[in-house]
Protein backbone atom coordinates (compact mmCIF):
# COMPACT_ATOMS: atom_id res chain seq x y z
CA UNK A 1 0.00 0.00 0.00
CA UNK A 2 1.21 3.49 -0.84
CA UNK A 3 2.30 5.42 2.25
CA UNK A 4 1.82 9.18 2.24
CA UNK A 5 3.55 11.49 4.70
CA UNK A 6 1.13 13.93 6.34
CA UNK A 7 3.05 17.14 7.15
CA UNK A 8 0.48 18.00 9.79
CA UNK A 9 0.51 14.72 11.74
CA UNK A 10 4.18 14.13 10.95
CA UNK A 11 3.68 10.44 10.19
CA UNK A 12 3.42 8.14 7.19
CA UNK A 13 -0.11 6.90 6.69
CA UNK A 14 -1.76 4.50 4.21
CA UNK A 15 -3.22 6.15 1.14
CA UNK A 16 -6.79 5.11 1.99
CA UNK A 17 -6.79 7.78 4.71
CA UNK A 18 -6.26 10.46 2.04
CA UNK A 19 -8.29 12.09 -0.71
CA UNK A 20 -6.89 13.62 -3.84
CA UNK A 21 -7.70 17.31 -4.18
CA UNK A 22 -6.63 18.21 -7.70
CA UNK A 23 -3.80 20.41 -8.90
CA UNK A 24 -2.25 22.77 -6.35
CA UNK A 25 -1.51 26.48 -6.70
CA UNK A 26 -4.63 27.30 -8.72
CA UNK A 27 -5.55 30.76 -7.46
CA UNK A 28 -9.19 31.75 -7.63
CA UNK A 29 -9.56 34.99 -9.60
CA UNK A 30 -10.10 38.08 -7.46
CA UNK A 31 -12.75 39.46 -9.81
CA UNK A 32 -14.42 36.51 -11.59
CA UNK A 33 -17.02 38.88 -13.05
CA UNK A 34 -14.29 40.49 -15.16
CA UNK A 35 -13.51 37.17 -16.84
CA UNK A 36 -14.92 36.30 -20.21
CA UNK A 37 -16.09 32.74 -20.91
CA UNK A 38 -12.77 31.58 -22.28
CA UNK A 39 -10.82 32.82 -19.25
CA UNK A 40 -13.36 31.31 -16.88
CA UNK A 41 -13.19 27.96 -18.66
CA UNK A 42 -9.39 28.14 -18.45
CA UNK A 43 -9.60 28.67 -14.69
CA UNK A 44 -12.23 25.99 -14.11
CA UNK A 45 -11.13 23.17 -16.36
CA UNK A 46 -7.67 23.59 -17.79
CA UNK A 47 -4.97 21.78 -15.82
CA UNK A 48 -1.36 21.11 -16.68
CA UNK A 49 -1.62 17.29 -16.47
CA UNK A 50 2.14 16.78 -16.74
CA UNK A 51 3.92 13.50 -17.30
CA UNK A 52 6.33 13.73 -14.40
CA UNK A 53 6.38 15.91 -11.30
CA UNK A 54 3.06 17.52 -10.43
CA UNK A 55 2.06 19.72 -7.50
CA UNK A 56 -1.18 18.42 -6.03
CA UNK A 57 -3.52 19.07 -3.15
CA UNK A 58 -4.24 16.17 -0.85
CA UNK A 59 -6.45 15.95 2.19
CA UNK A 60 -5.85 13.69 5.18
CA UNK A 61 -9.58 13.19 5.39
CA UNK A 62 -9.58 10.16 7.71
CA UNK A 63 -6.86 11.64 9.92
CA UNK A 64 -6.23 15.22 10.91
CA UNK A 65 -8.62 16.44 8.20
CA UNK A 66 -6.14 18.95 6.80
CA UNK A 67 -5.32 19.82 3.21
CA UNK A 68 -1.68 19.90 2.24
CA UNK A 69 0.32 20.02 -0.97
CA UNK A 70 2.51 17.33 -2.41
CA UNK A 71 4.88 16.90 -5.33
CA UNK A 72 4.18 13.55 -6.95
CA UNK A 73 5.70 11.94 -9.97
CA UNK A 74 2.75 10.94 -12.15
CA UNK A 75 4.83 8.27 -13.88
CA UNK A 76 6.19 6.41 -10.85
CA UNK A 77 3.44 7.48 -8.39
CA UNK A 78 6.26 8.39 -5.97
CA UNK A 79 5.71 11.26 -3.54
CA UNK A 80 8.75 13.49 -3.78
CA UNK A 81 7.85 16.15 -1.23
CA UNK A 82 4.96 17.25 0.95
CA UNK A 83 4.51 20.78 2.20
CA UNK A 84 1.90 22.88 3.95
CA UNK A 85 -0.82 24.73 2.14
CA UNK A 86 0.28 28.30 1.50
CA UNK A 87 3.96 27.43 1.17
CA UNK A 88 5.56 27.88 -2.27
CA UNK A 89 6.28 24.85 -4.40
CA UNK A 90 9.67 23.40 -3.33
CA UNK A 91 12.48 23.96 -5.78
CA UNK A 92 13.66 20.46 -6.63
CA UNK A 93 16.56 21.62 -8.79
CA UNK A 94 18.20 23.09 -5.68
CA UNK A 95 18.00 19.84 -3.73
CA UNK A 96 18.95 17.62 -6.63
CA UNK A 97 16.18 15.14 -5.83
CA UNK A 98 14.39 12.73 -8.10
CA UNK A 99 12.31 15.44 -9.71
CA UNK A 100 15.34 17.49 -10.66
CA UNK A 101 16.10 15.40 -13.70
CA UNK B 1 -11.22 -3.28 32.02
CA UNK B 2 -12.33 -0.39 34.16
CA UNK B 3 -10.65 2.78 35.23
CA UNK B 4 -11.57 6.33 36.17
CA UNK B 5 -12.68 7.24 32.64
CA UNK B 6 -13.90 4.01 31.09
CA UNK B 7 -16.09 1.43 32.70
CA UNK B 8 -17.62 -1.55 31.02
CA UNK B 9 -20.29 -4.10 31.83
CA UNK B 10 -19.00 -7.52 32.82
CA UNK B 11 -20.24 -9.31 29.73
CA UNK B 12 -17.73 -9.25 26.90
CA UNK B 13 -18.49 -9.02 23.18
CA UNK B 14 -17.65 -11.88 20.86
CA UNK B 15 -14.13 -12.40 19.58
CA UNK B 16 -12.94 -15.03 17.07
CA UNK B 17 -11.81 -18.40 18.42
CA UNK B 18 -8.24 -17.76 17.30
CA UNK B 19 -7.93 -14.66 19.50
CA UNK B 20 -5.17 -15.06 22.08
CA UNK B 21 -6.28 -16.18 25.54
CA UNK B 22 -7.02 -13.24 27.81
CA UNK B 23 -8.06 -10.95 24.98
CA UNK B 24 -11.40 -9.26 25.59
CA UNK B 25 -13.68 -6.75 23.92
CA UNK B 26 -16.18 -4.64 25.86
CA UNK B 27 -18.51 -1.84 24.90
CA UNK B 28 -17.84 0.99 27.34
CA UNK B 29 -20.54 2.71 29.38
CA UNK B 30 -21.87 6.10 28.34
CA UNK B 31 -19.54 9.10 28.14
CA UNK B 32 -20.04 12.78 27.52
CA UNK B 33 -18.22 13.78 24.34
CA UNK B 34 -17.55 17.12 22.73
CA UNK B 35 -15.81 18.01 19.51
CA UNK B 36 -14.04 21.28 20.16
CA UNK B 37 -12.48 23.36 17.40
CA UNK B 38 -10.59 26.59 17.89
CA UNK B 39 -7.13 28.16 17.85
CA UNK B 40 -4.48 27.64 20.54
CA UNK B 41 -5.79 30.55 22.62
CA UNK B 42 -9.28 29.11 22.74
CA UNK B 43 -7.81 25.65 23.44
CA UNK B 44 -5.90 27.00 26.44
CA UNK B 45 -9.11 28.45 27.92
CA UNK B 46 -10.98 25.18 27.36
CA UNK B 47 -8.14 23.18 28.88
CA UNK B 48 -8.28 25.24 32.04
CA UNK B 49 -12.04 24.97 32.41
CA UNK B 50 -12.19 21.30 31.40
CA UNK B 51 -9.43 20.23 33.77
CA UNK B 52 -7.29 18.58 31.10
CA UNK B 53 -5.02 20.74 28.97
CA UNK B 54 -5.64 20.20 25.26
CA UNK B 55 -2.50 18.68 23.71
CA UNK B 56 -0.88 20.74 20.95
CA UNK B 57 1.38 17.86 19.91
CA UNK B 58 -0.04 15.85 17.01
CA UNK B 59 -1.52 12.46 17.92
CA UNK B 60 -1.24 13.12 21.66
CA UNK B 61 -3.82 12.55 24.36
CA UNK B 62 -4.21 14.36 27.66
CA UNK B 63 -5.89 12.67 30.56
CA UNK B 64 -6.72 13.53 34.15
CA UNK B 65 -9.06 11.56 36.37
CA UNK B 66 -12.39 10.99 34.68
CA UNK B 67 -11.67 13.28 31.71
CA UNK B 68 -9.55 13.17 28.57
CA UNK B 69 -8.73 15.46 25.65
CA UNK B 70 -7.69 13.75 22.42
CA UNK B 71 -5.87 15.54 19.59
CA UNK B 72 -7.75 15.07 16.32
CA UNK B 73 -6.30 17.81 14.16
CA UNK B 74 -4.32 21.04 14.55
CA UNK B 75 -7.43 22.88 15.73
CA UNK B 76 -9.66 19.99 16.73
CA UNK B 77 -9.98 17.92 19.89
CA UNK B 78 -12.31 15.22 21.15
CA UNK B 79 -13.18 15.82 24.81
CA UNK B 80 -14.32 12.87 26.91
CA UNK B 81 -15.86 13.03 30.39
CA UNK B 82 -17.42 10.33 32.48
CA UNK B 83 -20.81 11.15 34.00
CA UNK B 84 -21.55 10.35 37.64
CA UNK B 85 -24.10 7.70 36.68
CA UNK B 86 -25.03 5.65 33.62
CA UNK B 87 -28.55 6.94 33.10
CA UNK B 88 -29.45 9.31 30.26
CA UNK B 89 -30.23 12.09 32.77
CA UNK B 90 -26.69 11.96 34.16
CA UNK B 91 -25.17 12.06 30.66
CA UNK B 92 -27.43 14.88 29.56
CA UNK B 93 -26.89 16.80 32.79
CA UNK B 94 -23.10 16.68 32.58
CA UNK B 95 -23.19 17.53 28.85
CA UNK B 96 -25.31 20.60 29.53
CA UNK B 97 -23.30 21.81 32.49
CA UNK B 98 -19.97 21.27 30.67
CA UNK B 99 -21.24 23.05 27.56
CA UNK B 100 -22.32 25.96 29.75
CA UNK B 101 -18.98 26.15 31.58
CA UNK B 102 -16.95 26.01 28.38
CA UNK B 103 -19.14 28.54 26.61
CA UNK B 104 -18.75 30.86 29.61
CA UNK B 105 -14.93 30.79 29.59
CA UNK B 106 -14.80 31.12 25.80
CA UNK B 107 -17.10 34.13 25.61
CA UNK B 108 -16.56 35.85 22.27
CA UNK B 109 -13.55 33.72 21.30
CA UNK B 110 -14.29 32.14 17.92
CA UNK B 111 -14.76 28.41 18.36
CA UNK B 112 -16.99 25.45 17.68
CA UNK B 113 -18.21 23.18 20.46
CA UNK B 114 -20.47 20.29 19.47
CA UNK B 115 -22.01 17.73 21.80
CA UNK B 116 -21.46 14.30 20.23
CA UNK B 117 -22.09 12.24 23.37
CA UNK B 118 -24.63 9.99 21.70
CA UNK B 119 -22.91 9.90 18.30
CA UNK B 120 -20.00 7.72 19.34
CA UNK B 121 -19.56 4.56 21.32
CA UNK B 122 -16.29 3.38 22.82
CA UNK B 123 -15.04 -0.17 22.49
CA UNK B 124 -12.43 -1.34 24.98
CA UNK B 125 -9.95 -3.93 23.76
CA UNK B 126 -7.39 -5.53 26.01
CA UNK B 127 -5.20 -8.57 26.08
CA UNK B 128 -2.10 -9.94 24.42
CA UNK B 129 -3.69 -10.34 20.99
CA UNK B 130 -5.40 -6.99 20.50
CA UNK B 131 -2.90 -5.49 18.06
CA UNK B 132 -3.21 -8.55 15.82
CA UNK B 133 -7.00 -8.43 15.99
CA UNK B 134 -7.04 -4.74 15.11
CA UNK B 135 -4.53 -5.16 12.32
CA UNK B 136 -6.99 -7.35 10.44
CA UNK B 137 -8.94 -4.13 9.80
CA UNK B 138 -6.70 -1.18 10.73
CA UNK B 139 -3.90 -0.41 8.29
CA UNK B 140 -1.53 1.18 10.80
CA UNK B 141 1.69 -0.13 12.26
CA UNK B 142 0.62 -0.92 15.82
CA UNK B 143 4.11 -1.86 17.00
CA UNK B 144 4.73 -0.05 20.31
CA UNK B 145 7.62 1.84 18.67
CA UNK B 146 5.45 3.21 15.86
CA UNK B 147 2.26 3.54 17.89
CA UNK B 148 3.31 4.11 21.52
CA UNK B 149 1.08 4.15 24.57
CA UNK B 150 -0.83 7.42 24.68
CA UNK B 151 -0.99 7.92 20.91
CA UNK B 152 -4.43 8.65 19.51
CA UNK B 153 -5.46 9.04 15.90
CA UNK B 154 -8.38 9.04 13.56
CA UNK B 155 -8.07 6.28 11.02
CA UNK B 156 -10.12 3.73 9.13
CA UNK B 157 -11.38 0.39 10.39
CA UNK B 158 -11.95 -1.25 7.01
CA UNK B 159 -14.59 1.25 5.80
CA UNK B 160 -15.63 2.82 9.11
CA UNK B 161 -13.87 5.90 10.44
CA UNK B 162 -12.70 5.37 14.01
CA UNK B 163 -10.61 7.05 16.67
CA UNK B 164 -7.96 4.66 17.95
CA UNK B 165 -6.26 5.40 21.26
CA UNK B 166 -3.61 3.22 22.84
CA UNK B 167 -4.09 3.39 26.60
CA UNK B 168 -1.68 0.57 27.46
CA UNK B 169 0.83 -1.73 25.80
CA UNK B 170 -1.99 -4.21 25.10
CA UNK B 171 -4.98 -1.94 25.66
CA UNK B 172 -6.81 0.11 23.07
CA UNK B 173 -9.88 2.31 23.08
CA UNK B 174 -11.73 2.39 19.78
CA UNK B 175 -14.30 5.14 19.32
CA UNK B 176 -16.64 4.77 16.40
CA UNK B 177 -19.96 6.20 15.33
CA UNK B 178 -22.89 4.45 16.98
CA UNK B 179 -24.38 3.51 13.62
CA UNK B 180 -21.09 1.85 12.62
CA UNK B 181 -20.86 -0.15 15.86
CA UNK B 182 -22.57 -3.33 14.55
CA UNK B 183 -20.21 -3.26 11.56
CA UNK B 184 -17.09 -2.78 13.69
CA UNK B 185 -18.15 -5.28 16.35
CA UNK B 186 -19.16 -7.80 13.71
CA UNK B 187 -15.83 -7.56 11.93
CA UNK B 188 -13.96 -7.87 15.24
CA UNK B 189 -16.01 -10.97 16.07
CA UNK B 190 -15.13 -12.51 12.70
CA UNK B 191 -11.42 -11.76 13.20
Amino acid sequence: MLLIHCPCCGVDRPEIEFRYGGEAHIARPVQPADFDDRQWAEFLYMRTNPKGVMAERWRHVHGCGRFFNALRDTVSDRFIAVYQTGEPRPDLSATGGEGAR
Amino acid sequence: MSDTLFHAPAEALALPPHAAAGTALHRAGPLVRFVFRGDSGAAAKVGEAFGVSLPQTPLAAGRAGDRAALWQGPDEWLLLARPAADGPQAVDGLARSLAGELAAVLGDTPHSLVDVSERNIALLLEGPGVADLLNAHVFLDLDPVAFPVGMVTRTLFTKAEIVLWRTGSDRFVLECWRSFAPYVEGLLAEG
